[in-house]
């Protein structure tokens, strides 16, 4: 097997695919927003409990390939207890992180964890599979009762 | 020229042994794209790979034979007009139609049924009328004629499946009535790979007055198809799943009815005359084929009918079953792999779910080894409702597939396996 391979595939993506966090709808959620990928019909909902600008907790809920399920699931372990405003950074830097050249992985460090996900960037079409929690999650924040899709 | 050559030394017997023998490796090599080292092309039920006789012809029609047909009273435009017109017969003959105005030329066959519910069905369907499909048809056969019931306050049925994917005979028959105006059925599923009984169908619905619309686009890549037979109303089928070009498709209607109905477009070419008080329409086929058509597309569509011609349907046919049967048992190996859509009467079409790996993954992976398969709902969401999965996989074979192709395929599919234990 080839090495990006294994590299799309790490072993924490296929342990949060298969035992997803906070795979749950939090009972003090007051903001939430449904993602969907039209193209493979992946679909999850994204649970926020926000309070003063800072978001307390987090959930999910859903069904989607191994790199939608570890991504919404890593991402509500890096978000929970965050500003806003960090939220939005980050979310920046993630997408950067997926979706640019490979040799330009400036601020990889603040993503912690989350850049067991730089290999995604080798397989452009998987990088709606990498954001649509993301997406979702954004869309909770500004709680628009919209559905965020991926397109 | 070397083919020619060897053709010509070539005894009468054994060429007409090679004409019975159909060989896809030979086959294989009119594909251009087919030549790449280490690609596998599993993706022919959502389109299909062109040979180079069907991109020389679209070369060829604007190289030599290019000029709007219909219409200039010179020469180029003459021959350009014989040349579409000759394609329209190829056509005829090519699904069995008894005349070639019974033949419309359209985009695909999404256009072809929405044609047929824009027109025939506004003519016909009213409210309290019902128009009967199946669980597995493809949306382009199930949205037009939501849109046309939700328009005319008419009500769509559906003939359930079973588990296997067969259409449920008993259950078709039952949903039957006086008010069932329009009945519209795949010939092959492309999400479960399931070949209706359509002429059987056809006669079931025709005792009740119903016309009855099928959705061919999987089936004439596969199988030969005679529309004279079948005894069906309208076909539709798609160019560019029968090794033709994207942007060109049929719709055969029987003339009684396409000439009983209104136009679909209204343009150029569909008229006898225009004033600003009246417009008169052409006959067939010209009133539904408003506006320059795709000129070159249907070059290269006759010429992958010509192609197929050739080589011969029922040897195609016979490849493919029993490239299917060697699929299906190799797959059968597989830990942890449930094929989906297992109908006796079936298409060389595999999809397939892998425990506890979503089918996106196991697309990515394949794709990763060369394999090029499709991954999710395949446009027949109501399908993978009925077998409980969001998506699958989907392995799709056609003339030029080999056993090699399917020995990666499951090669891969161990990787996946190895990568998600």
């Amino acid at each position: 097997m080839s090495a990006d391979l294994r590299e799309l595939y790490q072993s924490v993506i296929l342990d949060h695919n298969k035992r997803p966090r906070n795979f749950c709808k939090p009972e003090c959620a007051n903001r939430s927003a449904v993602g969907v990928n039209p193209l493979c019909g992946d679909q999850l909902t994204v649970y926020l409990a926000v309070e003063d600008d800072v978001v307390k907790d987090v959930g999910f809920k859903g069904t989607g390939c191994a790199i939608s399920t570890a991504s919404a699931s890593l991402m509500t372990q890096s978000i929970k207890g965050k500003e806003i405003s960090d939220i939005e950074h980050l979310f920046e830097g993630f997408h950067e992180m997926v979706t640019s050249n490979p040799k330009s992985s400036a601020g990889d460090e603040k993503l912690g964890k989350l850049t067991v996900f730089s290999g995604v960037r080798e397989f452009p079409m998987r990088v709606k599979c990498a954001t649509l929690a993301w997406h979702a999650m954004r869309e909770a924040l500004r709680d628009t009762g919209e559905t965020a899709t991926t397109e | 020229m070397t083919l020619a050559g060897e053709a010509a030394v070539v005894s009468v017997g054994s060429r007409a042994l090679e004409a019975v023998r159909f060989d896809p490796v030979r086959a294989r090599r009119d594909f251009p794209i087919l030549q790449t080292e280490g690609f596998v092309f599993l993706d022919s039920a959502a389109s299909a790979q062109k040979p180079q006789c069907v991109i020389d012809a679209i070369a060829d029609c604007y190289n030599h034979d290019y000029a709007n047909i219909h219409r200039g009273i010179y020469e180029l435009s003459a021959r350009a007009t014989a040349n579409f017109e000759a394609v329209r017969e190829t056509a005829r003959r090519f699904i069995g139609a008894a005349e070639a105005r019974e033949i419309i030329f359209v985009r695909n066959t999404t256009e072809a049924i929405n044609l047929v519910a824009s027109t025939y069905g506004r003519q016909n369907v009213g409210p309290g009328d019902e128009v009967l499909i199946t669980t597995m048809e493809h949306h382009s056969n199930i949205v037009p004629w939501q849109m046309l019931c939700e328009e005319k306050g008419a009500i769509l049925r559906v003939a359930p499946i079973d588990d296997r994917g067969t259409l449920m005979l008993d259950e078709f028959e039952k949903l039957l009535g006086p008010r069932t105006k329009i009945v519209a059925v795949a010939h092959i599923s492309n999400a479960l790979g399931t070949v209706n009984p359509v002429a059987e169908l056809t006669r079931l619905a025709h005792a009740y007055g119903a016309a009855v619309v099928i959705d061919g686009a999987q089936a004439v890549p596969h199988y030969p198809v005679n529309v004279s037979d079948l005894d069906c109303d309208f076909y539709a089928l798609s160019s560019h799943k029968v090794f033709g070009p994207t942007g060109v498709g049929v719709l055969y209607g029987k003339a009684s009815l396409l000439e009983s109905m209104p136009p679909y477009q209204g343009g150029g070419s569909m008229i006898q005359t225009v004033t600003f008080e009246k417009t008169t329409y052409a006959d067939l086929p010209q009133r539904f084929e408003a506006g320059t058509p795709d000129i070159g597309g249907v070059a290269g569509f006759g010429a992958a009918l010509d192609y197929v011609t050739h080589l011969g349907l029922d040897a195609i046919e016979s490849h493919e079953r029993e490239l299917l049967a060697y699929a299906t048992d190799a797959l059968a190996e597989i830990p942890g792999l449930r094929l989906i859509g297992t109908a006796p009467q079936k298409a060389a079409i595999l999809s397939f779910s892998l425990d506890g790996v979503h089918p996106h993954d196991v697309g990515s992976i394949l794709d990763h080894e060369g394999i090029a398969v499709r991954s999710g709902h395949h446009c027949a969401q109501p399908v993978m409702e009925r077998f409980g999965v969001p998506a699958t996989v989907r392995a799709s074979l056609a003339l030029y597939n080999t056993r090699e192709d399917v020995d990666a395929l499951v090669r891969a599919l161990h990787t996946v396996r190895e990568l998600f234990q």
